[in-house]
């Protein structure tokens, strides 16, 4: 569904993508891996038209989105759950699931949507009315991807979901992450946590200073002996 | 914007409350003005309740109507964290705006000339509303082509650069309008699309004759007083209303916060900031028509002080902050009605931006404002 070609990426002078191709299949879970600096949020960023490609072509389901401004992108079918978090602290934890439907109109459809999501993530319902500021890491994490699953999203976006969160809170979003792709949902998964990452997806690339240097089944790069020792530290 | 610092609190370390040495000089400085303020202004009212209450009935009026610009402030400065200094002159152009609508074009005169049959007064507040609402109208639409044309541009550039171009439109607005063939840099006399009563309160109320001076030891206020007065107390329950309930408020906060995430929602920031222009220039407009009202004489350098103050008053009330913007405006028309009528008219000026700079000196982030925060 979603095919990235040779794309180029520039923060003024410096290349940080430097002709990145892969591609998602629906239903697939498709994971970025790569150390700090490699170019995985950056590419997470182009997708979402936060940053402007010099060079190459991102297409979803055939349609290009290259140029597209980020906001027309969300009601494409493309939502991100971004890097830290980034919970509207100021706006309450309801206020932040509402801004996530901001692209649909249809109020009883969002009003279910809200309940589903209630349903998935019980302790957002606890905390609907508090801010989201006042939550802690795992709530925000969760927060964050209920925000993002509001505007049904045909392909989520997942930038470091693990960052700065407890091994126990991680292995419940990873198990999330699992529940929100067998409903339907194909999910690109950027992650340094490569263990973790590789452990639930189908499909996997690696990324080395702005290129991919290796691709493959998710089983396959695991067993890679270059990747066992920069990744997984065995 | 509302609800921030019970986030942020935490952050303010310990380090920051520490202030210079010999901060308290300063400090006692300030409280003893604060204290001799205090006792000089309840001994003047104890000593005349009756001009006192005068003075606070005028000191609300000017607070009133600097709410209606200071929203306009702090709105914009919560979502672009830019001073729009061009705000006071969208005030002044409101101003005009009714101006040419009434004497020119009789515009206030259309429901009586429209429907000869409904009743005088009737005929009035809808000519009123009529003229308002085209001078809110015609502000929407400079403050959005303002922000379109010399703003927008400007979004990712330093803030400086978008202070200074500020400025500059400022001037613009200004010394175009005084140019001879559009407002003129004469003081017009203002023709109101209503007549203004005032009445006089001893043992009950009572109107005043126009021409006539209020009786000594009376308290005085006009119909113009009392519309400034709802109209600026509805415009803060107005937007308290959108930006607390409606979708456009909601994401209009959200966008203060954080725009790159706010898009990654599906929100058109650059839409939400025009919006936010807009409602600011449409209170702006608003004010204008009822400040010239009041004070019935329009010229273009109308928009200066005022907007200032206003500016002043955001400050106060901490910038971003909406309710600070209009706490802040009363305490900003007090200090100046007291002034004027316990010290002298001219030291107005001089006391409104003596608090300006005590603020900034003191409180930096003004009573209802949040410290600022860097972003990881």
């Amino acid at each position: 569904m979603l095919r990235v070609e040779n794309l180029h990426v520039y923060y003024g002078a410096i290349h940080a993508l430097q002709g990145v191709s892969f591609n998602v299949e629906q239903g697939e879970i498709v994971t970025l891996i790569g150390a700090n600096g490699a170019g995985k949020s950056t590419i997470l960023r182009t997708i979402s038209g936060l940053l402007r490609p010099r060079e190459g072509s991102i297409m979803l389901n055939g349609t290009e989105i290259t140029t597209m401004p980020a906001e027309r992108i969300v009601s494409m079918g493309i939502s991100q759950v971004p890097e830290g978090r980034r919970i509207f602290a100021p706006l309450t934890v309801k206020e932040n699931l509402t801004m996530g439907a901001y692209t649909r109109k249809d109020q009883a459809e969002i009003q279910a949507t809200l309940e589903r999501s209630y349903k998935s993530f019980p302790r957002l319902k606890e905390r609907e009315s508090q801010y989201g500021g006042t939550l802690s890491g795992g709530e925000q994490q969760m927060l964050a991807m209920a925000r993002a699953l509001m505007a049904q999203p045909s392909l989520l976006l997942l930038d470091e979901p693990s960052m700065g969160l407890s091994p126990l809170l991680v292995e419940e979003i990873f198990r999330i992450i699992v529940e929100i792709n067998k409903q339907g949902t194909s999910i690109l998964l950027v992650e340094q946590n490569a263990q973790m990452a590789l452990s639930i997806a189908n499909r996997a690339y690696v990324l080395e200073t702005g290129s991919i240097v290796l691709s493959g089944d998710a089983s396959e790069i695991a067993e890679n002996p270059d990747v066992k020792k920069a990744y997984l530290g065995i | 914007m509302p609800g921030r610092n019970k986030v942020t609190k935490k952050t303010l370390s310990a380090g920051q409350r520490r202030g210079p040495p010999l901060a308290w000089v300063g400090w006692s400085f300030l409280i003893l003005l604060a204290v001799v303020t205090v006792l000089y202004v309840g001994l003047k009212a104890v000593a005349n309740p009756i001009l006192f209450l005068q003075n606070l009935l005028d000191g609300l009026k000017l607070g009133f109507v600097y709410a209606l610009i200071a929203l306009g402030y702090t709105m914009v400065y919560g979502i672009v964290k830019l001073i729009n200094f061009a705000h006071g002159d969208v005030f002044m152009v409101g101003a005009f705006t009714s101006y040419y609508a009434v004497s020119r074009f009789n515009l206030h005169m259309w429901p009586a000339a429209a429907f000869p049959s409904i009743s005088p007064n009737l005929a009035v507040v809808l000519g009123s509303l009529t003229v308002i609402l085209l001078s809110m109208a015609v502000c929407v639409i400079l403050a959005v082509t303002i922000e379109r044309v010399a703003y927008k541009p400007l979004r990712d550039a330093p803030r400086i650069a978008a202070l200074i171009t500020a400025i500059g439109v400022s001037f613009f607005l200004e010394f175009f309008g005084a140019l001879p063939f559009v407002f003129s840099a004469r003081f017009i006399p203002y023709k109101a699309p209503f007549s203004t009563h005032a009445w006089y309160i001893k043992d009950g109320i009572h109107p005043i004759i126009s021409g006539q001076a209020s009786p000594d030891n009376t308290i005085s206020f006009s119909n113009i007083f009392l519309i400034i007065a709802a109209a600026s107390i509805l415009v803060q329950v107005l937007l308290q209303y959108i930006v607390k309930r409606t979708k456009i408020g909601i994401a209009m906060r959200a966008a203060s916060y954080d725009k790159p995430t706010a898009r990654l929602m599906g929100i058109n920031v650059d839409r939400v900031i025009s919006f936010t222009f807009a409602i600011g220039a449409a209170f702006a407009g608003l004010g204008g028509v009822l400040y010239a009202i009041a004070y019935s004489s329009i010229y273009t350098q109308l928009g200066v002080l005022p907007g200032l103050k206003a500016f002043v008053a955001a400050v106060l009330g901490g910038i971003g902050s909406i309710p600070g913007a209009f706490v802040g405006a009363l305490i900003m028309g007090q200090a100046e009605a007291m002034t004027m009528g316990y010290i002298s008219t001219p030291m107005r000026d001089a006391v409104a931006f003596s608090i300006l700079i005590i603020v900034l000196l003191v409180k930096p982030t003004g009573l209802f404002g949040e410290p600022a925060q860097e972003k990881a």
